[in-house]
This record gives structure tokens, sequence and C-alpha cells, in this order.
């Protein structure tokens, strides 16, 4: 599986990524520079957290003007994988390859924090690796992290089973008081319909090296590579 | 002389015509573009601001909504071209339609 991942001027989470692919999980890795016309060679594109290019005007929404933006639709389109975390969920909704948009936290603030997360479908190439552990624990660092779609758009994706991850206690049991930053439903991460494109706020890079003290976040790589092992 | 170079003459010739006559007729525009969140939508930071508000000694403030203010100059052949433009800004940068509204005004003439 070829890995590449997309860095914007401001991209901060990119090199985390990195790290974890290619130390953790051995396997080939590149860093895609915003300019880049051409991923073919990929079948999995990650757009990282961070701050692309400034987040200037709302967060993510001159990043998707890039090159490498265009690129990463084409390849959404034939099927492949993408993956967008933090400042990388927002640049896809920008794109419109994931629905709604993603607003100042409820409460103004910059959460940083490990929240827990549960694991909404276990059928997801993302999230196959999870159908032990439905509640997971991952670290979120977001000041626009609450997610918002219209009340018909959120039936919709409901309907089809489009959200993947939602804020919950540690028991599973997901509720207001659960929820860090306001976002409608409880939504931490949600997938497009056919499900090759995942967006979500919480950071899987973060929580996957044993030295950092969790590794939950690891497994939704590591259910990747078995996807991708079946598919080549 | 040969029908070719003539006929390259005669296009090369009414190209830079139908330029001039575009530079003749082009006009600057002002814009003031506002961005503001769909009714829907919560602002938990005009939400802030309004108890702000409040607390300086003005109880009867409401509806405090934070919007986005944009200026810029442009050029186009007509007031429709110059919001043909516009729209497509608003719709595709300057504001997401997910979660806001957008109006502008035109004024003809240059930033002063």
């Amino acid at each position: 599986m070829n890995v590449g991942i997309i860095v914007f001027p401001g991209s901060n989470c990119d090199r985390d990524a990195e790290m974890v692919i290619r130390d953790l999980l051995k396997l080939p890795v590149r860093l895609v520079w915003h300019q880049e016309k051409d991923l073919s060679d990929l079948d999995l594109i990650i757009v990282p957290g961070g701050f692309s290019y400034g987040d200037y005007l709302r967060c993510g929404a001159i990043a998707q003007f890039s090159p490498a933006m265009a690129a990463t639709i084409h390849h959404a389109e034939q099927g492949k994988l993408v993956l967008g975390i933090c400042n990388g969920f927002q640049v896809l909704t920008e794109i419109g390859l994931l629905p709604g948009a993603l607003m100042r936290n409820r409460d103004l603030h910059f959460i940083c924090d490990r929240v827990s997360l549960r694991v909404e479908r276990t059928d997801l190439p993302w999230t196959q690796e999870y159908a032990t552990k439905k509640v997971i624990t991952i670290p979120i660092a977001h000041g626009e992290g609450c997610y918002y779609a219209d009340a018909e758009v959120l039936k919709e994706m409901e309907a089809h089973n489009q959200v993947v991850f939602r804020y919950c206690d540690s028991t599973g049991s997901v509720d207001e008081a659960s929820n860090p930053n306001g976002s409608l439903n409880n939504i931490a991460g949600i997938c497009n319909r056919q499900g090759n494109v995942l967006g979500m706020m919480p950071h899987p890079e973060r929580a996957s090296d044993p030295m950092l003290g969790l590794t939950d976040g690891i497994h939704l790589f590591q259910g990747l590579m078995k996807k991708v092992a079946i598919a080549h | 002389m040969s029908v070719a170079p003539s006929g390259a003459l005669l296009a090369t010739y009414s190209f830079l015509f139908i330029r001039l006559e575009k530079q003749a007729v082009a006009q600057t525009y002002q814009a003031q573009i506002f961005v503001t969140l769909r009714p829907s939508v919560l602002d938990p930071a005009g939400t802030a601001v309004q108890s702000g508000l409040h607390q300086l000694g003005f109880p009867t403030v409401e509806h405090v909504r934070i919007g986005k203010y944009v200026e810029l100059t442009l050029e186009a052949a007509s007031e429709s071209e110059a919001k043909t433009q516009l729209d497509k800004m608003c719709d595709q940068l300057l504001a997401n339609p997910v979660v806001e509204n957008y109006r502008f005004e035109l004024t003809p003439g240059d930033a002063s």
C-alpha cells in the first residue's frame, strides 16, 4: 500500500502521520507538496491536521484550490482511500467530498484533550479492526470541530450509516455531557456514501505509538493495510 | 505574396481590435461583500458578544450575529458581468453555502 500525506503551508501533523506509516507500519509513504498534480501512485491519501494556509477566511477554505486537492478528488472518485484528520476533515468538507461543515466549538475554546469515541460501524476498511473494541480513546485538538449539517443532510447521513465515530463517555453512552464541542448528533467522524472517504476531528496518528500512552488509533491504519492487501 | 500570411495578418488585426474594444468598455467596480451565518446555524461567538454588550450596559441588545466583510475591486464589461463574477467568488470561496449566506453591493469606480 502506497501512502501519500498532503503538505500544505501550515500543515503540522503531516510528519506525525508519516512516522506512524513509515516507522510503526513499515509501509512506503511520501510527503506530497500541495502543488503536486499527479498522485496516481497512491492507494491512500491522508490530508493531515494543522492550519492550511493559515486557515484564513475559513478552516480549509483556501486549501481546496490547491492542485494536490484536485488530484485527491480524482483519487476519491476512483474509489480509492482518502483520510482527512482534523484540518484535513475541514478541507474534505470544503471541497465537498464529505457533507456538512465544521464550525467554531460550542464553548469557543480550543480543546486539547483525550476523548472517548464510539465506533458506529466496523464494516469499513477504516474500522474493521475495532470489531471487538467499540469504545476507543483518541486525542482531539481543535478550535473548529463543531460538526454542522442541515436537518435534511443529517437525516440522510444517519440513514446511510455515514457517521463512523461519535463522542461518548467511557461506557459508550452518547449524550450532551460527552459532547466536547457541540457537534450535532455527537459526530466526531463521518464517511461518504461509498465509505472510501473518511473525515474525523480526533487524531488517530497521535494514539498509535505505545510510547505516547495511547494505541487505539493504530488499529485504524492496520485495518486499512488489510483492506488494501486484499484488493491487490 | 501568398494567401496564408495575409489571412494571418487579418486575424491578428481582428484579435487586436477585439482586445482594444474590450479594454475600452471594461469598467472597474468596487464590491462590498457581506458574509453572514445562515439563520439556522448557531453563533456561539455572537452569543458571547451579546452577553458582553449586556454587561456593558445595553440590556436590550439581542440577535447578535457575527459575520465577515470583504471588499475588493474588479474589472468587468458590465454590472451584470461583475455580479456573475462575484456570485462565483462567493459560492466557491468567500462563503461556504453549507453554513453561510452572502450579499454584496457594487459601485462603479476605483476604491479611493
